[in-house]
């Protein structure tokens, strides 16, 4: 087994803007895997909205060849991992394919929430983790304090890290020699049956979905028969090889210990879950990997085309999102304010963001969502437990006997000067503080347990306004919590509108009521009825607002019989009405749906 | 039989909310301009039993006008107005419209409070319009119809009534009544005046005035215009009721031969040109729409064919705003003010159920 000594596989570690995938091109670079001109900023990240937002939605990997110092060639295996805390589970999946990892800090920020987050999780699988100082050419650097919060901090030794800029290009050489020398080679037995870590997949149409593993045990090649261990499911292996950094490299064989892809004519991506054991179906190992879990969507949104003819082609752009992104999930759902939608789950905001955002630029739909919600358990008088994610099937209050939400741990991190203004926004969305440690001298790292459905709206925002973007913050689920529900429903003109109805905490309720009465009085135009707009909670008004009756639209003299000009006004108008939903005698334009869709709390 | 309407694109002073079409006066190109109209009629060689000089301030080209009729087919007991500026309304000039047959004078009067004038950009004070009128009167137009604006910067329930009790003391037969709107492209739209009365207050306004005028005598026939008992303008009933009519003029609009078309706001164009170049607007006009959309401007509103049409979707608009008499709907002034919103709701519905049929 003499060639697992030259294979390094490993991760990297950092904070949004910290330098992950500069330092990540860099290394490219330096291995000579990708010929300048095929060089593009952030190689690794492939979406259009990963490279705007800065962020690694789904992991990439890539296979380099390293010609060390000590003359010998090593095959680095750089797995890249997403950031951030809705795909915190793939984060652990792509760090038990590694066995080590590089942690960037930024030499004039330090160490924020995620990067701790995720260096514990890295600490928890066995990993190494390598510390690099980044931006050093920023004069507000700061490497030497840097370093000894990371002693203080991670507890790791950081007095040795390099200091490099991965934007300059400056000290890389240190980093690759550092991968070479601290990095454990992997282990692994290639007589043992066959157990691979799937880490990633992706839908290609010509090959199906191509598989992400890391071998952990065994060999596998073309022509084998292959089993999912948690789906069961079985294929026949097309191709294998590894990840070039611009195309995929067919090999003959992949081995324990190397990273590389299978291609099986795979249909479907549910059959290729993440953090499956991938074995031989001929000679299946008798246990999987640990660690497998299924996905559970967390936030749950309904998604309508703004133009209700466009349904069929929501429907094909959720499919085909869908084909590489098995943590989605959507069902079709109809609403009477919406009419035709999908009710779809997703990780957490983040990801439903993307989601809203790739269907609406890369397939050109206007879309109307409404306001996220949360699974919420509720157990009814009659004994049985119902699990709701959507308002719509929230049972009569008379027939539950307690109400459960889904609770957080949350930490945020954050200079020690914006503690007052944290502790209040944590109070006001219900949390319950835990703890708060001194990271260093001047930042703080705040412990809550927050319910989840009252960070699933807007609090990273709020976060960031009160603290002027300093804050980082980062959760894990810690399960539910008994909780006081109740339905909030929307009236116009004494109408339900549907897709207006939220549930929500009994001592929020009212404030968020009229907060919505507000906002739709605002966005609803006068019309040639007063409109009443109620909040109420199983029939009970708490909240009320008026809109008066139109008194006067224009009524310009008509001079010399200029028809025309009247007619296009006519013409506009009639135009606007289409763009409206009509509820009864109330016309609601989807300006109003969107700004109450997306009520912000400060 | 068709009207005939000639746009007079000349001003001494553009008025601040004015948008529309007008260049400053001046002789030579007036004189070109009467040329230019006077080939036109013969060009289009039809006869007319209405002739409306809009303007601009036709009044400035008095003496073109005798020259224009002259060549005009009129039928014998057509309707021929002027409209005036109170300003430009000199013995001499008003002797010559009513030698050449002009028979209803358009007075821009606009209000009798003068602080409202001044507000308005108009020159004329009240007094000097009162006097205009009486001195028409005197040389024999029996058929004189006043401008009145309504939610005018400072106006009030209070202003407006003596604006009103003013007009009704005067030797009038009619009234055009309308609401000032600030137009995108004119001084008031870049500048708004201060003090202008709210959607709430502009509504009571236009009330009040249908009541006080309708108690001095002068009958609403149509959102903005009201006269006495046989004064109804006949021109611009035709706009109502989808007569044809011809416009003449740069910036002149014409519904002729079934197709409505317009001539670009340019004066040289216009002089220089054998013919009006027509630009059409709208090719093959759909007739229930406009009938709808033009029939309920007027009090007489629309007859039961029509109305049948839009009735599934009454119940989409208030009760109080439209009323069916003696077999036609019409609105109410309280349904006038808010007639664009009406009309678009009953027109969309319409629609709908045409798409609907089609599919």
């Amino acid at each position: 087994m003499d060639y697992l000594s030259k294979i390094r596989n490993f991760c990297i570690i950092a904070h949004i803007d910290h330098g992950k995938s500069t330092l990540a091109d860099r290394i490219l670079e330096q291995t000579e895997t990708v010929a300048l001109r095929d060089m593009e900023e952030q190689l690794l990240d492939n979406m259009d909205i990963e490279r705007e937002r800065g962020i690694t939605i789904k992991a990439r990997a890539v296979r380099l060849k390293y010609k060390a110092d000590d003359g010998e060639d090593y095959i680095f295996n750089l797995i890249d991992t997403p950031g951030h805390v809705d795909f915190n589970y793939e984060v652990s999946r792509s760090l038990v394919a590694c066995e080590g990892a590089i942690l960037i800090v930024d030499a004039s920020q330090g160490i924020e929430a995620q990067t701790l987050a995720n260096t514990y999780l890295a600490v928890e699988n066995d990993l190494e983790v390598v510390p690099v100082v980044n931006k050093i050419d920023l004069p507000s650097a700061q490497p030497q304090v840097v370093k000894e919060e990371i002693e203080n901090v991670i507890g790791i030794e950081a007095m040795d890290a390099p200091e490099i800029s991965a934007k300059m290009g400056t000290n890389i050489h240190a980093v690759m020699e550092e991968i070479v020398k601290k990095i454990p080679a992997p282990k692994g037995d290639t007589e043992k049956p066959l157990k691979a870590l799937i880490f990633d997949s992706y839908y290609d149409s010509y090959k199906g979905v191509i598989v992400y593993v890391r071998v952990k045990e065994g060999c596998i090649k073309a022509g084998d028969k292959i089993r999912m261990m948690a789906s069961n499911a079985e294929f026949t292996t097309v191709e294998v090889g590894y990840m070039g950094a611009t195309e995929l490299v067919p090999c003959s064989e992949l081995r324990a210990g190397e990273v590389g892809y299978i291609a099986a004519s795979i249909k479907s991506i549910g059959d290729t879950k993440v953090g499956d054991t991938v074995t031989s179906a001929t000679n299946p190992a008798a246990e999987p990997l640990a660690g497998y879990r299924e996905v559970n969507p967390m936030v749950f949104s309904g998604i309508y085309p703004a133009d209700g003819a466009k349904y069929p082609d929501l429907r094909d752009a959720l499919e085909k999102l869908q084909l590489n992104d098995a943590s989605l999930s959507f069902e079709p759902e109809s609403s009477v304010a919406l009419g035709f939608g999908f009710r779809c789950g997703f990780l957490g905001l983040l990801h439903m963001d993307v989601v809203q955002e790739r269907i609406e630029r890369e397939y050109d739909l206007d879309i109307i969502t409404t306001a996220p919600s949360v699974v919420y358990k509720i157990e009814l008088t009659d004994g049985e437990v119902k699990m709701i994610d959507n308002p719509f099937n929230f049972p009569d209050t008379t027939l539950i006997k307690q109400a459960y939400e889904p609770m957080v741990n949350a930490h945020v991190y954050a200079p020690s000067d914006y503690v007052g203004g944290i502790m209040e926004l944590c109070q006001n969305r219900r949390g319950v503080f835990k703890d708060m440690k001194y990271i260093d001298q001047t930042r703080v790292d705040l412990h809550y347990e927050l319910p989840l459905n009252e960070i699933v709206y807007d609090f990273f925002d709020a976060l960031k306004s009160r603290t002027r973007g300093y804050a980082s913050y980062d959760y894990e689920m810690m399960g539910f919590a008994p909780s006081k529900l109740v339905k909030l429903d929307i009236m116009l003109n004494g109408e339900v509108i549907d897709a207006l109805s939220f549930i929500v905490h009994a001592d929020r309720a009212y404030d968020r009521a009229r907060k919505m009465a507000e906002k739709l009085k605002e966005h609803i135009p006068r019309q040639l009825f007063e409109i009443p707009i109620q909040a109420c909670i199983g029939g009970k008004i708490i909240a009320r607002e008026t809109i008066k009756a139109l008194r006067k639209d224009v009524l310009a003299k008509c001079y010399g019989g200029d028809i025309t000009r009247k007619k296009k006004l006519l013409e506009k108008q009639k135009e606007g009405k289409k763009r409206m939903r009509r509820f009864g005698t109330v016309e609601v334009p989807q300006e109003a749906f969107m700004a109450v869709l997306k009520l912000d709390d400060e | 039989m068709a009207g005939l309407y000639i746009h007079v694109p000349f001003c001494r002073k553009k008025c601040p909310y004015c948008d529309f079409y007008s260049v400053g006066y001046r002789e030579e190109l007036a004189e070109e301009y009467a040329k230019a109209v006077i080939r036109n009629i013969h060009y289009y060689n039809e006869e007319y039993d209405t002739v409306y000089f809009g303007g601009g301030t036709p009044i400035l080209m008095a003496r073109h006008i005798l020259q224009i009729l002259a060549e005009c087919e009129i039928k014998s007991g057509a309707e021929i107005t002027v409209e005036c500026n109170p300003l430009e309304m000199d013995e001499e000039t008003l002797k010559i419209l009513h030698e050449c047959g002009v028979n209803r004078l358009s007075v821009g009067v606009q209000s009798a409070n003068d602080c409202e004038l001044k507000a308005l950009g108009r020159s004329h004070t009240f007094e000097q319009a009162r006097l205009a009128i009486l001195m028409a009167d005197s040389i024999g137009f029996s058929d004189i119809s006043a401008d009145l604006m309504i939610a005018v910067p400072n106006q009030t329930a209070e202003t407006l009534k003596r604006s009103v009790k003013s007009l009704a003391e005067l030797p009038i037969t009619h009234v055009s009544a309308y609401l000032l709107k600030i137009e995108p492209n004119t001084v008031f739209g870049k500048n708004p005046p201060e003090n202008l009365p709210s959607e709430d207050e502009t509504a009571e306004l236009y009330l009040s005035a249908v009541s006080l005028l309708e108690n001095a005598g002068f009958k609403q026939y149509e959102i903005s215009n009201f006269a006495k008992a046989k004064f109804q303008s006949r021109h611009n009933l035709k706009y109502w009721r989808r007569e044809e009519y011809l416009g003449i003029g740069a910036a002149a609009h014409s519904f002729y031969k079934g197709r409505r078309f317009a001539v670009k706001r340019d004066i040289r164009e216009f002089i220089s040109s054998e013919h009006q170049l027509e630009i059409v607007t709208d090719e093959n006009p759909n007739e229930l729409e406009e009938r709808i959309m033009l029939g309920l401007r007027l009090c007489e509103g629309i007859p039961e064919t029509l109305w049948r049409k839009v009735e599934n979707f009454l119940p989409l608009i208030p009760k109080n705003y439209y009323k069916i008499e003696n077999g036609r709907l019409s609105l109410t002034p309280n349904g006038f003010l808010v007639s664009n919103e009406i009309i678009a709701t009953l027109l969309s519905h319409l629609e709908g159920k045409n798409a609907a049929r089609n599919e």
